[in-house]
């Protein structure tokens, strides 16, 4: 999964070495949210990434259905990690995935139905989301429970991190407001651009561009 | 010419207005990381549109007929084992589960096929095909088929027809951008990006200034139905 989508988590090198189990459920947690951030450095889930971020609340909302998703398929998964055949393996993921995920849409149209209506088919659509089948790869289907949750909660929490950056910009140029208060000053013309598709791709590039810029700038002064 | 008429709409609508890569967001996976060579990337949006077709076709199937709300196939076996009962059999709660099965068998599938029967393109497709299970472009088409199936009142509900048009050319419009995408790639090849932005960041910002351009077509829509329906 992790090939095809550009990113090359160094873990793999680690977890193949002879001797170990892989990487502890701490530093997994750690990993997670900085140096394998799946949005800045793995590029995975762009989808919901791009689509849910015109919002802080819209972009919170997904980020916690993601947190609850990522957690439940990694716990099943690493689970049953034993009795996983490997031709079957990516159909038992998006199955077991998906009834998840239809937990989270039936809940979000019971308890916040507004919000549901506004992200749409952006819930069912975390069933294919590549971060969550690349952590059930990568780390669930290898690894114990407790080591699993702890990868998923820090891939959550990286995930939530990139969304409110996206999202945060997008809603501040765009609309003039952060968590749908007004913070702009009333001259503030809203660039309508940034809530539309357009601004989501180009936000995304330039904070790309911007993290890629200070992590070789910081690596340059240390070494 | 009403019915042609419709037909236009859903297809000019799905291809080009509501883009499913540009306008919402789908199948960002593949247009980042197989846009890099045009034949490549032709290849890929043909393989994504036959498969969003199949899945499309299934999907609206097993919607009609077993998953809605009232569906005929689901009743009659509801009939069968309590007779009399006047519970509506709704089995919506099943669909994601559903359209993700069939999305993953009709990958399997194609690709068995293509292995059989054409080994040359299977050796250029290897790794994609599989891929394509998780591409969300197949999935958001099965989402929106079911929103217009699933819970509709029955003279508004899609046929056969208009499912396939959204799906076929939705597909299309995913080659068209995917196609776009590798040509301006190419080209890109041979500039001066700055370091930071080489690889994902400036295919954003392209993407970015790709679907500026792809809003000029809103409103197209509402002026051909205009024309159209006179």
């Amino acid at each position: 999964m992790t090939e095809a989508t550009g990113g090359q988590p160094p873990e793999a090198a680690v977890a193949a070495a002879p001797g170990r189990e892989g990487p502890s459920a701490g530093e997994r947690f750690i990993n997670g949210i900085l140096p394998e951030n799946p949005i800045y450095r793995q590029l995975l889930g762009m989808c919901p990434t791009l689509a849910v971020t015109n919002g802080m609340q819209a972009a919170m909302t997904m980020a916690g259905g993601v947190l609850f998703v990522l957690v439940c398929a990694n716990i099943l998964i690493s689970l049953i990690r034993n009795l996983l055949k490997p031709h079957l393996r990516i159909l038992v993921f998006t199955l077991s995935i998906a009834t998840f995920v239809t937990v989270v849409d039936r809940f979000l149209a019971a308890y916040m139905y507004e919000m549901s209506k506004q992200l749409g088919p952006y819930v069912p659509l975390i069933i294919v989301n590549c971060l969550i089948i690349s952590r059930c790869e990568v780390c669930a289907s290898k690894q114990s429970v407790p080591t699993a949750i702890g990868d998923a909660v820090g891939q959550s929490l990286g995930f939530a991190l990139g969304l409110a950056s996206i999202a945060g910009v997008r809603e501040i140029l765009g609309s003039g407001s952060f968590f749908g208060i007004r913070i702009m000053p009333a001259i503030w013309p809203d660039w309508v651009i940034m809530v539309l598709p357009p601004g989501a791709f180009i936000t995304l590039g330039l904070l790309m561009g911007l993290v890629n810029w200070y992590s070789a700038r910081s690596k340059g002064s240390r070494g | 010419m009403e019915y042609i008429g419709t037909l236009l709409l859903i297809a000019i609508s799905a291809a080009l207005i509501n883009n499913f890569v540009l306008y919402y967001f789908v199948g960002i996976c593949p247009f980042l990381g197989v846009s890099r060579k045009v034949d490549m990337a032709f290849g890929m949006g043909c393989a994504v549109t036959f498969v969003i077709s199949i899945a499309a076709f299934l999907s609206w199937v097993f919607t009609t007929f077993v998953l809605r709300p009232g569906a005929p196939l689901s009743t009659w076996i509801w009939q069968a084992v309590s007779p009399g009962s006047q519970t509506v059999v709704d089995l919506s709660i099943l669909n994601y589960i559903v359209y993700i099965f069939v999305i993953a068998s009709s990958v399997q599938f194609v690709e068995m096929y293509v292995r059989k029967f054409y080994p040359a393109l299977y050796k250029s497709f290897g790794i994609f095909l599989p891929l394509i299970t998780t591409n969300c472009a197949i999935l958001f088409a099965c989402l929106e088929i079911m929103k217009h199936v699933s819970g509709v009142a029955a003279a508004e509900m899609w046929g056969l027809d208009k499912a396939l048009t959204l799906a076929i050319f939705g597909g299309v419009g995913f080659t068209i951008a995917i196609v776009l995408m590798a040509g301006i790639r190419e080209e890109l090849d041979h500039c001066d990006v700055p370091e930071s932005l080489r690889g994902a960041g400036i295919t954003l910002i392209v993407a970015g200034i790709l679907a500026m351009a792809f809003m000029g077509f809103t409103g197209v829509d509402r002026n051909l139905a205009a024309l159209l329906m006179d």
